[in-house]
């Protein structure tokens, strides 16, 4: 007989993964979205940042200080990075901008363990990581909180693009470059807000896959994970990430869980991406994404 | 623009131009003076894995650089190639390696055909994330099912000697040479290629592709025959990195950071341009070597390892960044330029004393 | 940036690079280090090469070296890629003196295989290294000294029997094992299934695909299995997300049973409270009760010598497994020396020194060494040498040391070894040795 009851905690277990994919993808949707590049080094940003926060915290800085502090650094980073990479690459295609993400990945990991050291940190969050059980179903009290955090910063980055001026400069230049630039919005200065709000991202995600993972180079890896994410919801779509995120989420564990033992198992790693790409033939340019002259 | 001038380079006519005199100066060189001089850490560390991964960015410069399709799944048809020449080498004991080779190539870009098939409906970097699907789904495969690698507990190949129409070729300079002649005959058929009128719609789909399909060129299979071929020649690019240069892989050696670093070497050493495939993978062999080994030198008293290591990733990731925006046409324009005014000072010098 | 100016650079920059040479002179032993300090393994690699280092050190400073011969040596970053490993190997192996290769990494053991062979310098692959290499027979170089997969294996099956109140009490049992998607995790399928065979309990084996930075599916279909044990055969990243989901799903960590590259303090502290009972496999102790890495403490880092930045990694898993290997390979040059004489060897007289290598208890209270390493007993036919392990559970701040010597059952386990080897000599032709021993 099927079993209804772990069904729904496989479907719950997924969406709740799901939730941590999106919020590492929603850090390139926000960048792709107004400057067109697939910011590879979005993995190296939240290795950073959780590796600073810790590093702070350990060497007795207090939780909230060390929050503060993080994020100014993630400030500061965020417009460096647009000051020193992206300006002067601006009208390269596509390639070479990703290609330069690539390298500048490079230099985040290392300056991040130059200056903090290779050695491997926990990080505790405070949240009880204990589950509890609604109608039998286990849910992880973890990772209720971390959706919540999620859901509050999408929340407030909606509300910043809605009310505030940046944020309105921010979705014109989304909108269209060009007339954005012809009404006179800086381009540059929407970058800059972009990459610090890509930034804050990275922090939040980092602190928050930190807390599972582990403060280690390997959280860098996390971005492989929202990849797939992206190809589903659409690389300019807040919306797709999240959506998408559920998505993958949800079908990539009940993949491993009912499908994997056919092929005996493990077919996590690339499930995600086809499923991604089955739906891409469908639709080419992803959930919530522009359907611009992508289409042949 | 670029397109013009790249199909008036290819149909170039006249028959010994300074550039031909050149390559014909390296081949004399390569094949007359190295093998014999070359020391063993040379022909074995450096040169090998430059020519197989020369090979290989030739393969994913036809794709990329040429019909402009991205993909970051370049080692996965390597992995393809390596583990197929590697079967029919040893379940068909009869054929000859160079066939074997052949074969292998041919099923890696059948594979590279299927995992093109999205091209026809997406663009950009939304093909480029799909194929990371062949990446992950060919390592998995691979590991997964022990017939490939004849029931390994590890997933472990081992290459079996090298040959090329019954001569045995051992020890480093005959693993060269292996290499070399296979690198050498797959990249001028490339080249012959290129320059066919195939060549040319690989490039019009490339600049313009509703401007290809209206003056009439096939698009679609245009688009599959840049995947076939590309994973054909990186298929090729496998085998030689498995047999000639590690002689015995894992799986595990064709992940990801392969596929990214084949990438490196096309944007390093200029998109569709052959010769900047070789520059590129030369640049990425050997200057990784060389700031270890000079920061070594200089540094090493001073810093632990680990310090100077950490130095050197930034100082990697950091020029790569300087060189994308100082050089975004790649090593290849570099040299070009160079030339260019070496030619120049050289005609001064002519016009003087003439 | 005038592109002349650069290339001016670069030329300077080759002229010394070319002038690099290598440590060893007349009399010194030269031990080539492949080492990681930088990537995702570089916590484990910083530990590992540490220790080895600091107790090459402790060798120099204390004793002035093996009989009087100096032990150099020199680090080639590999960040654990295996092409750097295998051009640090072929840059390295020119260097004068080469005792052994150490790189700690199966990847580049695996490029090794044949190279060591034609070049006859000794690969040591302590605690890992593929199965078939420790038949002696078909593989004369390699030595995956202490402990090899399948005796990884026996040895975790043959103390959850202990566990459990004797072997026979293993029947009708469950055991989950949950294996990284990796070559290296999924060498054991085979072993397992023939022990499940053997003890009668009942077995399902997960994968968890690279990295491993999530694991809900696997960890829900184990929480529907309710199985008696879960063995970690983790990797990385991949051990601190499965305790935590194992807590995440209530499964108890005490009934976690790592292995071998499961067990170190960078595995657990991850994982924070949710690692507090774990259990793993160990072949030496973490600690700094021993006397010799007491005198390394001294003698090492009272000098100022000291490899590890971290004062507080001393005595450490990785950082022992330094210091354990470091006293199996100097005993190996030690052995070979009372053969060839007190000079500097050669490679391939190291490696008559590595297949004599016998540490009774004896000689281990003489090295300082006790419960730290039991004994060692390596042959012609035998490149293991019939190591044992301990069992260790983390307390949330340390390690502690939970069980006796655990002896794998290698009689059981031989045939597999060998059948892989006679497979690979088949395939390349070897003509295996003839062991008279």
């Amino acid at each position: 007989m099927f079993d209804y009851q772990f069904f729904i905690e496989v479907l719950v277990g997924g969406l709740l993964s799901g939730v941590m994919y999106s919020l590492v993808a929603i850090g390139f949707v926000l960048i792709y979205k107004t400057s067109g590049v697939l910011n590879f080094a979005q993995g190296a940003m939240l290795l950073f940042a959780a590796l600073t926060f810790v590093s702070l915290v350990e060497r007795g800085v207090p939780f909230a200080a060390a929050l503060l502090l993080t994020l100014v650094v993630m400030v500061l980073l965020g417009i460096a990075i647009e000051r020193t990479v992206l300006r002067p690459l601006v009208n390269q295609p596509p390639i070479t901008l990703f290609m330069a993400t690539l390298g500048l990945s490079y230099v985040i990991e290392g300056a991040a363990q130059l200056l903090w050291g290779t050695q491997v940190h926990g990080l505790d969050l405070g949240i009880n990581d204990t589950p509890f059980t609604v109608a039998g179903v286990f849910i992880s009290q973890f990772d209720l909180f971390a959706a919540a955090i999620a859901g509050a910063m999408v929340a407030l980055f909606a509300l910043f693009f809605r009310y505030t001026r940046t944020g309105l400069a921010f979705r014109a230049v989304a909108d269209d470059q060009f007339a954005a630039l012809a009404v006179g919005l800086r381009l540059p200065r929407v970058w800059a807000a972009v990459w610090t709000a890509s930034g804050i991202v990275a922090l939040v995600a980092g602190l928050l896959w930190g807390a599972r993972l582990g403060v280690q180079f390997s959280l860098s890896l996390v971005v492989l994970k929202a990849l797939p994410v992206l190809v589903l919801g659409g690389f300019d779509s807040v919306a797709g990430a999240i959506v998408g995120g559920l998505l993958i989420g949800a079908i990539e564990k009940i993949a491993e869980v009912y499908v994997g033992p056919f092929f005996g198992g493990g077919i996590e790693a690339w499930a995600a991406y086809v499923v991604a790409l089955g739906f891409l033939l469908v639709r080419p340019s992803g959930l919530f994404g522009q359907k611009l002259i992508e289409r042949v | 623009m670029s397109a013009l001038v790249e199909q008036a380079q290819l149909v170039k006519t006249s028959w010994l131009t300074p550039s031909r005199a050149g390559i014909a100066l390296l081949f004399v060189a390569a094949y007359g003076i190295v093998p014999f001089t070359a020391s063993g850490y040379l022909l074995d560390a450096i040169l090998t894995p430059f020519l197989a991964l020369a090979l290989a960015a030739v393969g994913l410069n036809v794709l990329t650089g040429y019909a402009g399709q991205v993909s970051l799944g370049s080692a996965a048809f390597m992995a393809v190639g390596a583990y197929a020449a590697y079967n029919f080498n040893l379940r068909i004991p009869e054929l000859p390696l160079l066939f074997s080779l052949v074969l292998a190539g041919v099923v890696a870009a059948a594979v590279g055909l299927v995992f093109g098939l999205p091209s026809l409906r997406l663009r950009g970097f939304y093909l480029a994330v799909s194929t990371l699907a062949a990446q992950f789904f060919v390592q998995w495969a691979l590991t997964k099912f022990a017939w490939f690698s004849n029931d390994n507990p590890s997933g472990v190949i081992d290459a079996p000697p090298l040959s090329i129409a019954g001569a045995l070729l051992t020890g480093a300079p005959g693993r060269y040479v292996f290499c070399l002649t296979i690198v050498v005959v797959a990249t001028f058929l490339t080249v012959r290629l290129l320059g066919s009128q195939s060549g040319r719609n690989f490039i019009a789909v490339r600049d313009h592709e509703v401007a290809a399909k209206v003056i009439g060129v096939p698009v679609l299979r245009t688009k599959l025959l840049a995947f076939g071929v590309s994973s054909f020649l990186v298929g090729i690019a496998g085998v030689l990195w498995a047999f000639a240069y590690l002689r015995t892989v894992e799986p595990d050696g064709f992940n990801l950071d392969r596929s990214f670093q084949i990438l490196f070497i096309i944007i390093i050493g200029g998109l569709a341009s052959i010769r900047g495939s070789f520059l590129g993978a030369a640049f990425i062999v050997v200057f990784p070597l060389l700031l270890s080994r000079v920061g070594e030198a200089l540094l090493g008293n001073v810093f632990d390892s680990g310090v100077l290591e950490m130095s050197q990733r930034i100082v990697i990731g950091g020029l790569i960044i300087v060189f994308l925006i100082a050089e975004p046409k790649g090593l290849v324009a570099l040299v070009d330029r160079l030339e260019e005014q070496v030619s120049r000072h050289a005609g001064r010098l002519k016009r003087r004393f003439i | 940036m005038n592109v002349l100016n650069s290339i001016k650079l670069a030329t300077v920059a080759v002229a010394i690079a070319v002038g690099a040479s290598f440590p060893a002179s007349a009399d010194e032993q030269y031990f080539p280090l492949q080492s990681y300090r930088v990537g995702p393994y570089a916590a484990g690699g910083t530990g590992f090469f540490g220790g080895f280092i600091d107790y090459l050190n402790l060798i120099n400073i204390r004793d002035g070296g093996v009989n009087g011969v100096k032990l150099t040596w020199s680090e080639c970053e590999t960040q654990y890629e295996v092409e750097r490993g295998v051009e640090c190997y072929e840059r390295q192996k020119t260097g004068k003196n080469v005792a052994a290769f150490n790189p700690l990494s199966l990847g580049i053991q695996i490029a090794l295989l044949e190279r060591s062979r034609t070049d006859k310098i000794p690969i040591i692959t302590i605690d890992h290294g593929q199965t078939a290499t420790s038949d002696g027979r078909v593989f004369p170089y390699l030595f995956p000294l202490l402990m090899n997969p399948p005796s990884e294996t026996s040895a975790i099956i043959t103390y959850i029997g202990q566990r459990e109140g004797g072997a026979e009490k293993l029947k009708g049992k469950k055991i989950v094992v949950l294996y990284h998607g990796s070559p290296y995790g999924k060498e054991t399928i085979p072993i397992f299934e023939l022990l499940s065979k053997k003890y009668g309990f009942e077995l399902q084996q997960i994968e968890v695909p690279h990295p491993g930075n999530d694991q809900q599916a696997q960890w829900l279909t184990i929480r529907r299995a309710k199985p008696d044990y879960v063995v970690l055969r983790g990797w990385g990243v991949m051990n601190p997300v499965a305790i935590k989901s194992a807590q995440k799903v209530g499964f108890p960590v005490d009934h976690l049973i790592g292995n071998v590259w499961s067990n170190s303090e960078e595995d657990v502290i991850p994982a924070g409270e949710a690692a507090k009972g774990y259990i793993s496999l160990i072949t030496q102790p973490s600690g700094t009760e021993f006397p010799v890495v007491q005198q390394v403490v001294d003698k090492v880092y009272g000098a100022g010598k000291g490899n590890l930045e971290d004062k507080k990694r001393i005595g450490s898993v990785y950082h022992n497994l330094g210091i354990v290997n470091g006293i199996l390979n100097v005993e190996a040059i030690r052995i070979a020396q009372d053969k060839f004489g007190h000079r500097a060897l050669s490679s391939e007289e190291v490696q008559w020194g590595f297949e004599h290598l016998r540490l009774d208890e004896k000689r281990i209270a003489e090295l300082g060494a006790v419960g730290l390493l039991q004994s060692i007993n390596v042959t012609c036919a035998d490149h293991e040498g019939e190591g044992s392990v301990k069992f260790q559970q983390w307390d949330g701040k340390k390690w502690s040391v939970i069980s006796d010597w655990v002896k794998p059952d290698r009689v059981l386990l031989r045939p597999i070894i060998e059948a892989a080897a006679e497979k690979y000599a088949i395939e390349n032709d070897i003509k295996p040795r003839v062991c008279t021993e």
